[in-house]
């Protein structure tokens, strides 16, 4: 523990623990989270209308062989202790058997994820650069017309919705032009140039709409810090504004930057049902959207959870880099 | 020879929300020789800052130089391109800034940011102005140069970092040095230190310098001439000498005054039944362990007794407790240990214990008026509040009764109708105390009421205040950093050292010695209104102290590593007890009050 600082009431956020402490107690919250969220998922996929059995046999199925049935899959017990098996299922990796597909739900997924995590990071190191560029050089110009231009730039990409960006993407570059491919589905990919052909639409739209929340984000951080007086005494001592945004205001600005982007980048992984549908990629959200037309429960379970864990794990991520880049809470 | 500064029909403005243009800064014009020291001073808002921010080609979002000329080693300022002022700053003229806790980025090391202009403007290679840096930093009598460098900002105290400042202005070695209010936020005794620091590498380099302050008796120390600024205009210039003892504006004779505060209201002799008694308080923050002390204990064994009509000084540097105190009559900071009894009758700790009528008999004052102040409501409706809360006042016994506060605190009645944001700092503080004076307290807990005032203003709500307890009978606890205000309206004094009660007494027996060896350093330590008061002063250094053992036990005499008349063998092992004089005074220490009086008085140790 650190020395207790003596006196002022503001000196309390200093009774925290250390930095590994710190780490273990976020990553111990984030796992309370997880078990919360799972009840609340498995509570509302409960309620949620229809029965896989019956959905499963179809209506001219007799009540003999959907109770059978039913049966076989443990619906007859009562939901808490559905929940404590599905639970103790998960600690140990098991997500469960599809109702429709019969095969496990973790080797559903694990088909799936791989190529749901390649389109977010794809879009994620296409739009973070571009984003955060956007946002620092309109908080430099603060003001003035290129931050002005950018501004109602930013704004018009949060007001498209992405199906239309997607729609006119698809109309242009594959039916008009044909450069393109409409579906990146088949694609098998061994080459760059193939790897550009499957991915750039769909990251196209996706940056469409992250861009803009994350520009918006940085230029409001940084120019958020470069009213402190440590940015006019940077100027006080000759430093040229290029050097004042980068070397002093950025490092500043860290903190809520990295919060920006682990939003924006959590929506990627499980926002895309849209743009995965349009462009029929064989994501995870695709497989999730499918298994709640078939109330097959165990995998819009695990989808949920994997979304949810995902989400925390970046916002983890952001609040390690905030702590990491302040000397005020790395030395204690 | 040429002055090394020369400012002439210097006019700067700035455009209000509105559109409008106002005038910050008109017609003002100087020279300063090389090797000078100019003071800039006046109130906030006269245009100090404006002015000496301009000398580096510099003015604030939404102002403009609009005219004038300004030269600085044969530059003109005002001509220079993009370029040319990139050069000028941090190269030719450095700027040293009031707050150093602000200026500094808090995620870059010291030693990055002091060096920082060198390398910008090339004039010396990272090692060689590393190398220059802790020079500076010794010369500038810094704990550890060769490695306080390594350290962030929030590793170091605040008159740490306001020499290392100017260690970050020197290293260039500037023509010209601008200092703008750079002690204004230190502790009295810790000003003295940076001032002596400043001072020596002023003179030693021969810098000529611009030092910005409000304070007259500082600037008495620090220039060689001054100019005095108030609403953007110089209203006089002249040497120190001509100005402080010899003033001929009216503006600068009010300065002159204010700088000494007179006493205010007739003492209190008679001991009538205590208002308020506090006994053997320990309160502090954080989780409360075993035996339900804090995890850092804030205030140890506090008595205090205010009798009715009475007002109570508490001082002392900042983090001593004394704004800890008053959270914790008010309420707001539950006490460890100890009782608080309030006319005679025991205060609960915790405000959810405490009726109406024990609120409304308390009230606090707060520091700073611009954030107590709800911006969105008008005066009226801010009064109206407490008002319908404690005594049950509304439509027009309310608005009567608004009409006669503001008249008590002395403002115009037009004054209910507007929002905190078109009144002066002034009217916002008798604002501030019209709403506890709403509530028809005994006891008014005054935190630093004027510290954010400028001194005429200040001084202005010190009679305000005496007239109050005069027509009202109202009682205060009054907190302060700075002796001369509580000396002025108090009848009684108490000092508090690291969360100690380490001296108390009257008015009158807290005018001479014997004073407790922290409450000395105190009063020595304000600076007066003299030329030569710096240079008179005997240095105390750490290495000069009497040597003592390792100081190992909780309950010793918290000023022990800074005391001068520390006598080992005592005072490192032995809680120091507490001496009572005859009348009242108390004071903590080893030290017989005999003794103390004798070495204060100026006889040898």
């Amino acid at each position: 523990m650190p020395e207790p600082a003596r006196g002022l009431p503001g000196a309390l956020g200093r009774f925290r623990g250390s930095l590994p402490a710190l780490v273990v107690q976020r990553v111990a919250v984030g796992l309370v989270t997880l078990v919360v969220v799972s009840a609340i998922i498995f509570a509302i996929t409960s309620l949620l209308p229809g029965d896989a059995a019956q959905a499963i046999l179809g209506q001219a199925a007799t009540p003999e062989a959907v109770a059978a049935l039913r049966a076989q899959y443990g619906l007859d017990q009562p939901g808490p202790l559905r929940y404590l098996h599905w639970l103790a299922g998960l600690a140990t990796g098991d997500l469960g058997r599809s109702y429709t597909a019969g095969v496990p739900v973790a080797d559903l997924i694990a088909g799936r994820l791989p190529k749901s995590l390649m389109l977010a990071a794809t879009t994620a190191a296409v739009s973070v650069p571009i984003a955060l560029t956007i946002g620092i050089v309109s908080a430099m110009m603060r003001g003035g017309p290129v931050d002005r231009a950018l501004n109602l730039i930013t704004l018009c990409m949060v007001a498209v919705p992405e199906f239309l960006v997607a729609t006119i993407a698809v109309l242009v570059f594959a039916v008009k032009l044909g450069w393109l491919s409409a579906l990146s589905n088949a694609m098998d990919i061994a080459t760059p140039t193939q790897f550009v052909r499957a991915y750039a639409m769909p990251v196209f739209t996706l940056c469409f709409v992250i861009i803009a929340q994350m520009a918006r984000m940085t230029r409001a951080a940084v120019i958020d810090q470069l009213s402190a007086s440590y940015v006019e005494m940077a100027l006080l001592k000759g430093a040229r504004p290029a050097r004042v945004a980068l070397r002093h205001a950025l490092p500043n600005a860290i903190g809520p930057i990295a919060n920006a982007v682990a939003l924006s980048v959590s929506y990627l992984l499980g926002g895309v049902v849209i743009v995965e549908a349009i462009f029929s990629y064989p994501g995870v959200a695709t497989l999730m959207v499918d298994a709640v037309t078939n109330r097959d429960m165990p995998i819009v379970q695990g989808c949920a959870m994997i979304f949810c864990a995902g989400y925390l794990l970046l916002v983890l991520a952001a609040d390690l880099i905030a702590i990491a880049a302040n000397p005020r809470l790395r030395h204690r | 020879m040429d002055p090394l500064v020369r400012v002439e029909g210097l006019r700067i403005t700035a455009r209000k929300p509105t559109g409008e243009a106002a005038v910050l800064v008109d017609d003002v014009g100087f020279e300063i020789p090389k090797g000078e020291v100019l003071a800039l001073i006046g109130e906030s808002g006269s245009g100090k800052t404006t002015v000496a921010l301009s000398l580096l080609g510099y003015a604030r979002p939404g102002c403009r130089i609009e005219s004038g000329r300004i030269v600085v080693d044969g530059i003109d300022v005002l001509s220079l391109d993009d370029e040319g002022r990139y050069g000028l700053r941090g190269r030719k003229v450095a700027y040293i800034a009031q707050s150093a806790a602000a200026a500094f980025n808090p995620m870059k090391p010291l030693m990055d940011q002091v060096i920082e202009a060198a390398l910008i403007h090339g004039t010396a290679t990272r090692a060689a102005a590393e190398a220059k840096a802790v020079a500076l930093f010794a010369d500038l009598a810094l704990p550890d140069p060769g490695g306080i460098g390594r350290r962030y900002p929030h590793q170091v105290s605040g008159g740490q970092l306001q020499r290392l400042m100017a260690a970050m202005a020197l290293i260039t070695d500037p023509g010209l040095v601008v200092l703008d209010e750079p002690t204004t936020a230190l502790d009295v005794t810790t000003q003295i230190e940076v001032l002596r620091a400043f001072r020596a590498v002023v003179r030693d380099r021969g810098a000529t310098a611009v030092y910005v302050s409000h304070d007259l008796a500082v600037v008495a120390q620090m220039a060689d001439r001054i100019v005095v600024l108030n609403g953007g205009r110089a209203r006089e210039s002249g040497t120190v000498d001509q100005v402080i003892n010899h003033p001929r504006d009216e503006y600068t004779r009010r300065l002159v005054a204010a700088a000494a505060p007179q006493p205010r209201g007739e003492p209190r002799g008679a001991v009538e039944t205590p208002l308020l008694e506090v006994r053997a308080l320990v309160a502090g923050y954080g989780r409360l362990d075993r035996d339900g002390l804090p995890a850092a204990r804030v205030l140890e064994d506090i008595d205090l007794t205010i009798a009715r009509g009475a007002a109570v000084g508490v001082i002392g540097e900042s983090g001593c407790g004394k704004t800890t105190l008053a959270r914790v009559i008010a309420g707001l900071v539950p006490a460890a240990r100890g009782d608080v009894r309030f006319d005679g009758q025991p205060l609960p700790t915790d405000l959810r214990h405490r009726s109406r009528e024990q609120f409304r008999r308390i009230q606090i004052v707060f520091q700073n008026a611009d954030t107590v102040l709800n911006p969105a409501h008008s005066i009226e409706r801010i009064l109206a509040r407490p008002l319908a809360f404690y005594r049950g006042l509304r439509g027009e016994a309310a608005r009567a009764r608004i009409a006669q506060l503001l008249d008590l605190v002395k403002l115009p009645a037009s004054v209910a109708s507007r929002r905190p944001s078109e009144l002066s700092g002034g009217q916002k503080q008798r604002v501030n105390l019209a709403r506890a004076l709403a509530a028809d307290p005994d006891l008014i807990l005054c935190d630093e009421v004027t510290s954010a005032l400028d001194t005429v203003v200040g001084a202005a709500i010190l009679d305000l205040l005496a007239d109050l307890r005069r027509e009202l009978g109202v009682s205060y606890l009054f907190i302060s950093h700075d002796i001369s205000t509580v000396r002025a309206v108090c009848d009684e004094v108490v000092v508090l050292y690291a969360g100690r009660k380490v001296d108390a007494g009257d008015r009158a027996a807290m005018g001479h010695p014997p004073f407790h060896p922290y409450a000395d350093l105190l009063i020595a330590s304000v600076p007066a209104l003299r030329i030569g008061w710096l240079d008179a002063l005997p240095r105390r250094l750490a290495a000069s102290l009497p040597p003592v053992g390792e100081a190992l036990d909780e309950g010793l005499c918290p000023f022990l590593p800074r005391c001068a008349v520390r006598r080992a063998g005592r005072c490192d092992t032995t809680p120091a007890p507490k001496q009572v004089l005859p009348g009242g005074r108390e004071i903590l220490c080893h030290v017989s009050l005999d003794e103390l009086a004798r070495i204060q008085s100026g006889g040898a140790a």
